[in-house]
């Protein structure tokens, strides 16, 4: 066994064990980096940010709101489905029904 | 409440829930007692403001332990549409601040996202009668059979609160307010939102001055967020505003019309090696208040609240960790979006304690005298009318104590965003989701 080659790689893999060991905020970023290989590299940064500053986007058709409007004048708003993700047949969306969108930091994470 | 559990202990003075159909607009959003103390009020998500009010204990209500009860409660804020933006506006109050009290009627700001309302609360206790031209069911006589004038007299009727809007503060910010503060000059607050911060003079509605604007020209650069802003309490022309990034900047407003560069800037350094994925998002600080006495600022971020002394920028004078065994967990607080909740914190009325909320419906307090620390917990279970609260105990790994938790078993759904701290006594209001409760330090 020579001396120098395997000492020096046990030395440097044994201090990235210690660092997380030592550091469990480390041994955390190890672990999300594990579950999604194409995290951004600036987490902090514009797209954690843009994600708070666009809250409470929702699309919506105010066209087919207003006729939708004209035509329940006088009977009563149907309720919305329990099942808010379908809107489905007859039922017009209000803004009220609209699923929020909620853009997870998950899923455009995975979109890379 | 830090000395002796047998001696002293927080007791539960009121609790009340926020019940209908379980809806997410009971949710609380926010607590502010007034600078008397005697009013405690409360926004919901449902845009909803209700405010209690303390029992006046006298010799002909004995057993009145100075109970809050419920005084007035009004919808503030409907929910809105921006169609031009196809942007919802949540009718959730972000914010209420009180306005010092200059006559009989009380003021308060709330807002939500968009919108400051100044409301006026008042009390009516008395009813005219024996109007001339009108009956006493309110038909209009006929003025030519009145024969006789009289004078009418004011009569004692039940007491009945107002809630009336006064002032709409509206259309001045695009981003989305996260704070109100009134001035110590009680004629001008400022408002602040993600990117941007605005002063108001109470009496104009249709205009107000922008003192601070980090949006950069162009949003790819956008580095950081205002997430907090206050006015000083005692030097009006001063304020501060946190930053997403950990950093409070403190400017004075004598020196330019635009506050864009700071008086004073402060920051903890921080120690590069151990720096990794979550340490600018959990250095962002959620809330930032001055002490009474305007010599020591408080900021929360998540893991910690830090004391800081406004002559010292380079780092804070304490630290005092609130969940430090989060830290082990971070990875799925990211993925729950846990990470991201905003707690809030508050200091006593002599700053020598604060205190500030955690999951599982627990809240920590700090003795800064003592250095003694407790962990509470707020719920139905937990407060039995004459018991003293327990202290809790988080158990981080080996072997779990009895009575202990263990940091696996906590519910994150409870959490404890919002607390406020009488401004004269030892009496403490807790939101736990939908429920609001008041502990009062006793003597037994």
């Amino acid at each position: 066994m020579s001396a120098e080659g395997p000492e020096a790689a046990s030395a440097e893999e044994q201090k990235e064990m210690e660092d997380k060991v030592t550091s469990p905020e480390k041994a955390e970023e190890a672990k999300l980096k594990a579950r999604y290989p194409h995290l951004g590299q600036k987490p902090g940064g514009s797209d954690f940010l843009r994600k708070r500053l666009q809250k409470g986007q929702k699309y919506f058709d105010s066209g087919d709101y207003n006729m939708a409007k004209a035509k329940m004048k006088n009977k009563q708003l149907p309720t919305a489905a329990p099942e808010k993700t379908e809107v489905t047949g007859d039922h017009i969306p209000t803004p009220q029904d609209l699923p929020q969108r909620k853009p997870s930091l998950v899923t455009s994470k995975l979109a890379g | 409440m830090f000395s002796g559990p047998r001696q002293r202990g927080l007791r539960l003075l009121t609790h009340a829930e926020w019940c209908g159909v379980p809806s997410e607009a009971d949710i609380i959003s926010t607590v502010e007692f007034n600078y008397s103390g005697d009013l405690l009020a409360t926004g919901d998500k449902g845009g909803r403001v209700v405010i209690f009010q303390r029992e006046q204990e006298s010799k002909s209500r004995p057993h009145s332990r100075g109970e809050y009860n419920v005084y007035s409660t009004f919808q503030s804020h409907e929910p809105e549409f921006d169609y031009l933006k196809s942007l919802e506006i949540e009718e959730k109050i972000n914010k209420i601040r009180w306005l010092p009290q200059q006559n009989a009627a009380h003021f308060l700001l709330s807002t939500n996202d968009k919108t400051i309302k100044l409301w006026k609360i008042s009390e009516r206790d008395k009813r005219a009668e024996g109007y001339n031209l009108k009956d006493e069911d309110g038909r209009l006589r006929d003025p030519f059979r009145i024969t006789a004038l009289r004078v009418p007299i004011l009569k004692p009727m039940d007491l009945m609160v107002e809630a009336s809007p006064r002032r709409i503060f509206a259309n001045a910010h695009t981003y989305h307010i996260n704070s109100i503060s009134v001035n110590s000059d009680h004629e001008t607050y400022l408002s602040a939102d993600d990117l941007r911060i605005n002063l108001w003079h109470l009496e104009i509605t249709d205009r107000s001055f922008n003192i601070v604007d980090i949006k950069p020209a162009n949003m790819e650069e956008l580095t950081e967020v205002i997430t907090a802003a206050e006015f000083h309490p005692h030097q009006c022309n001063v304020f501060v505003y946190s930053s997403s990034k950990g950093t409070i900047r403190l400017c004075d407003m004598r020196s330019s019309a635009l506050c864009d560069r700071h008086s004073k800037f402060f920051e903890e350094p921080e120690d590069p090696s151990s720096r990794s994925f979550f340490s600018e998002i959990i250095s962002s600080i959620s809330d930032v208040k001055f002490s009474h006495s305007g010599r020591y600022m408080m900021t929360r971020d998540y893991l910690s609240v830090k004391v800081w002394d406004l002559n010292m920028e380079s780092r804070p004078v304490e630290t005092h960790q609130v969940h430090e065994y989060l830290r082990s967990k971070l990875c799925s607080l990211y993925e729950n979006d846990c990470i991201f909740d905003k707690f809030e914190c508050c200091w006593n009325g002599s700053d020598s304690a604060i205190m500030t909320g955690s999951y599982n419906n627990f809240f920590r307090m700090f003795d800064r005298n003592t250095r003694r620390d407790v962990t509470l917990e707020a719920s139905r279970e937990n407060s039995k009318p004459r018991a003293s609260l327990k202290p809790r105990k988080v158990c981080t790994g080996g072997k779990r104590k009895k009575d202990e938790i263990s940091v696996d078993s906590l519910d994150f759904n409870k959490k404890i965003l919002h607390t406020a701290w009488h401004p004269m006594e030892n009496i403490i209001a807790v939101a736990a989701t939908n429920n609001l409760y008041i502990f009062q330090d006793k003597i037994n």
